[in-house]
């Protein structure tokens, strides 16, 4: 992007004229006035919480005065609750999130491998399908996901209610769909070529997959990786009627319990929980922001 | 699309022929130990599972499940084991999760529309019998009390008691007492061990005591013969219930207050002749009943409508407002002489980086009414009441909505704007076209072609917000008048989660009712408006 910028002085050089602030201003420094205007709208709210986790045994109302005071003692304190077991919430969100997105990155890949390579009687049918199928969230299947747990919790306790593997297993119900969408237009701009070279040259169909495809592919990857992550860890509706047990429990679950019991009492301590919360995130995010955007724009541009 | 896969003509299909047996011959040769091994190991894994799935089915006697089962197992072994059949090898894992989580619970979400499954009609018609009885059981004042022991084995406790004539037998919760010859006996002649199974020392069962007391034993397989249950966890007593089943007339008779009560199949509950009814009843079919219920009931009706429409409007406003946010910041920060723009970028982006649910949760500390940022700082102390008074509650849940979903917008429109050509701008510069007329006439119809499909996507999601309504203002104000539990911000979604899971009186049957009309809306709007994108991409 940088490449295509010609730099601003370059300009004013070739139109020769002389810089005056009024003109600067009307036709770029508006857009910095707005820029500043919503960054401080966009930015806020994540520089309150931060303020209010680093306030000392806080409430809602000492988080008011924005970083007067400094200290971590409440993220010691938010580990030391004898009712609200933070470090397992955290663990568990971190294990039910990577499980979840690397199995949904892997079963989304085969079926997209699938439909992208071979050609098959219903293939047409199933991606429609796929797409008819995901107009129905599973969200709005909540009871039955429920009963059906509480079905499955008499015959194997191991995957039905108050089980992360339940859980992650209900997850990975909607691992096609979307993304089976995303990763095959992905697939699609694999040269088929490349395959059949290396079909030519002995190589079976899994190992093309394992170790041409799937590395050619790895942007559209991460993205489904990482929306699916964020996903899981922002989930709350299933999790919170799936996980009992409040050692079981998610951020998302145990957070909000959190929040309705002790909320402006105990401000500072949830405000630490969060500030954890997000950084995983918040990181891989940043981390793979580039990809993200091409990925959500890879859909809606043609 | 198909196209491509069919060949034309007779040169292609010689060279198809022979590129399938080329890839054939190839795969042939290719398969190594490692995956045989790998593939093997696997299927081993499915298969003891499902072996053990089917054991435990066949001992509760689900043959339904069972057959499931079954046929998904031999399924699965037959497509892997079999040579061709490729597509099926990669899609299988995917679709069974899709089958189980996405296809059958929605089928399943119908199904219990139908019914009157919740609190106090969860299970089945032999169950909510022997759980009125059990409840209603008095220890029989003159009883003979029973030597006992409780047994353990995998989680579950057994009564092992010996009876007043010196008669040994076991049983627990769900298999009535039977005969034992092979016990280990004290020299009172009382029955303490019984092989297979561990016996409970005082301390556990003192560490057990609640469960232990909360046990009931049935002595035989008619529940009017009545239970075994103990006080100490060392002698049971016989517990009798003043409710008789009468399987015949099928009916419950109170034998101390003389009234019978008699199996109504609609309601799914015992019912005397003066209406009182028995609670836990039993799960039935009721036809449209929840539906009627939703429709002609006046104070579910009112809350229902109420809240469609506020669905309705949320999801367009918030669509509307992060859209139009988004779009105006693409624009701005879409000149090329800006400095600094990935800056700005990065620090935008960062509400859609932030966990939603926390959002909303920050965002509800700061606008709380008496304490919040918003009202001691910005507006030095005044008590607007953001998330209680009915329409500045709409109007926080818009605006933290619009702050969640700008940098989407932002992101998608930025890179549809980039991807509509230079040359078209300048021709129509050319023409003497003015800024807005280009961008109102050119650069928008092109930019809604390619961004409609995401923002109904995004409709659907906003319809479905669940975590922004809940955990911002948990629905609230509350609507006192209604019949179920709604306030004025709720939507469908979280109106449907209340319904079924807040609360002492849970109503799966009307919940599921509400998700059906849910799907109806969404599925209805979604292909009216893809309909509406064709049209639009007929314009380009």
């Amino acid at each position: 992007m940088t490449v295509l910028s010609p730099p601003t002085g370059t300009r004013h050089i070739l139109t020769k004229r002389p810089f005056t602030f009024r003109r600067w201003f009307r036709q770029t420094g508006w857009r910095h006035l707005v820029g500043v205007i919503m960054c401080v709208f966009a930015a806020f709210p994540l520089l309150y919480v931060l303020s209010a986790s680093l306030h000392p045994g806080g409430t809602l109302i000492t988080a008011n005065g924005l970083f007067s005071e400094i200290d971590l003692g409440s993220y010691v304190t938010l580990f030391n609750l004898p009712q609200q077991p933070y470090a397992d919430w955290y663990a568990n969100t971190l294990t039910i999130g990577v499980v979840t997105s690397v199995c949904t990155v892997f079963l989304g890949a085969l079926a997209a491998y699938s439909f992208s390579r071979m050609r098959f009687r219903g293939r047409r049918t199933g991606l429609l399908m796929l797409l008819l199928v995901q107009m129905f969230p599973q969200l709005l299947a909540v009871v039955a996901i429920f009963l059906l747990l509480n079905g499955i919790s008499d015959v194997f306790p191991l995957i039905g209610l108050d089980s992360q593997i339940g859980l992650i297993m209900v997850y990975l119900g909607g691992a096609l769909g979307v993304n089976t969408y995303l990763m095959y237009g992905f697939f699609n701009t694999i040269p088929a070529s490349i395959d059949e070279a290396a079909k030519i040259d002995g190589a079976g169909h899994a190992r093309i997959f394992f170790t041409i495809i799937l590395r050619l592919v790895a942007p559209i990857l991460a993205v489904v990786g990482l929306l699916s992550f964020v996903g899981t860890t922002n989930e709350f509706v299933i999790a919170s009627v799936v996980l009992i047990s409040p050692e079981k429990q998610t951020l998302a679950v145990g957070l909000y319990q959190f929040v309705s019991q002790e909320f402006s009492s105990n401000y500072s301590v949830f405000a630490a929980g969060a500030v954890l919360a997000a950084l995983p995130v918040m990181a891989l995010f940043l981390w793979l922001q580039k990809y993200i955007v091409g990925g959500l724009t890879a859909g809606s541009v043609k | 699309m198909t196209r491509s896969g069919t060949p034309r003509n007779a040169a292609q299909v010689k060279k198809a022929a022979q590129s399938r047996r080329a890839g054939r011959i190839a795969d042939a040769a290719s398969v190594g130990v490692k995956v045989l091994l790998t593939k093997i190991l696997l299927l081993g894994i499915v298969d003891a599972i499902s072996v053990y799935a089917l054991f435990v089915l066949a001992l509760t006697q689900d043959w339904l499940v069972f057959t499931a089962v079954l046929l998904v197992a031999l399924l699965v072994n037959v497509i892997y084991f079999r040579r061709g059949g490729l597509p099926a090898k990669y899609l299988t894992p995917g679709l069974i999760f899709l089958a189980v989580f996405q296809i059958f619970v929605i089928g399943y979400t119908g199904y219990i529309a139908f019914t009157n499954y919740g609190t106090g009609h969860n299970s089945t018609k032999d169950d909510a019998i022997s759980s009125l009885i059990v409840s209603s059981q008095q220890r029989v004042p003159d009883s003979p009390s029973y030597a006992l022991t409780i047994l353990e084995r995998l989680g579950t406790y057994s009564f092992l008691v010996t009876d007043p004539a010196g008669r040994v037998s076991v049983g627990d919760e769900i298999t009535p007492l039977s005969r034992v010859t092979d016990a280990e006996t004290d020299a009172s002649g009382q029955a303490i061990a019984l092989p297979g199974f561990t016996s409970l020392g005082f301390s556990d069962i003192v560490a057990n005591q609640e469960r232990i007391a909360a046990l009931s034993v049935p002595l035989s397989n008619d529940p009017n013969d009545g239970t075994l249950r103990t006080p100490d966890g060392s002698s049971a007593y016989l517990y009798l219930s003043d409710l008789v089943y009468d399987e015949a007339a099928d009916t419950l008779s109170d034998t101390t207050q003389n009234v019978v009560y008699t199996a109504n199949g609609t309601t799914g509950s015992f019912v005397a002749d003066d209406g009182t009814e028995l609670l836990p009843g039993w799960k039935v079919e009721v036809g449209f009943d929840n539906f009627t219920k939703a429709f002609t009931t006046d104070s579910i009706r009112g809350p229902l409508i109420s809240v469609t429409v506020w669905t309705f409007v949320f999801a367009f406003l918030s669509v509307g407002t992060a859209f139009a946010l988004g779009l105006f910041l693409a624009i701005v920060f879409n000149d090329l002489r800006m400095r600094g723009r990935n800056v700005y970028r990065v620090i935008l982006i960062l509400p859609y980086a932030f966990p939603g649910f926390l959002s909303a949760l920050v965002w509800a500390g700061m606008l709380n009414p008496q304490f919040g940022f918003v009202n001691q700082v910005l507006f030095g102390g005044a008590e607007i009441p953001w998330l209680t008074n009915e329409w500045l509650a709409k109007f926080s849940i818009i605006l933290v909505n619009l702050w969640l979903t700008f940098p989407y917008m932002f992101l998608v429109t930025t890179g549809a704007l980039q991807s509509i050509p230079e040359e078209l701008q300048e021709a129509a510069t050319v023409d003497g076209a003015k800024p807005w007329a280009i961008f109102r006439l050119i650069k928008l119809p092109l930019l809604l072609v390619s961004v409609a499909p995401l923002l109904i996507a995004s409709f659907a999601f906003a319809f479905n917000n669940f975590n922004l309504v809940y955990m911002l203002t948990n629905g609230g104000p509350r609507d006192v008048t209604a019949g179920v539990n709604v306030g004025a911000t709720d939507i469908l979604i979280t109106m449907v989660y209340k319904v079924a899971f807040d609360g002492a009186n849970r109503d799966y049957g009307l919940a599921s009712a509400f998700s059906i009309v849910i799907f109806v809306l969404v599925a209805a709007v979604s292909i009216i408006s893809f309909r509406q994108t064709k049209a639009l991409e007929e314009l380009n």
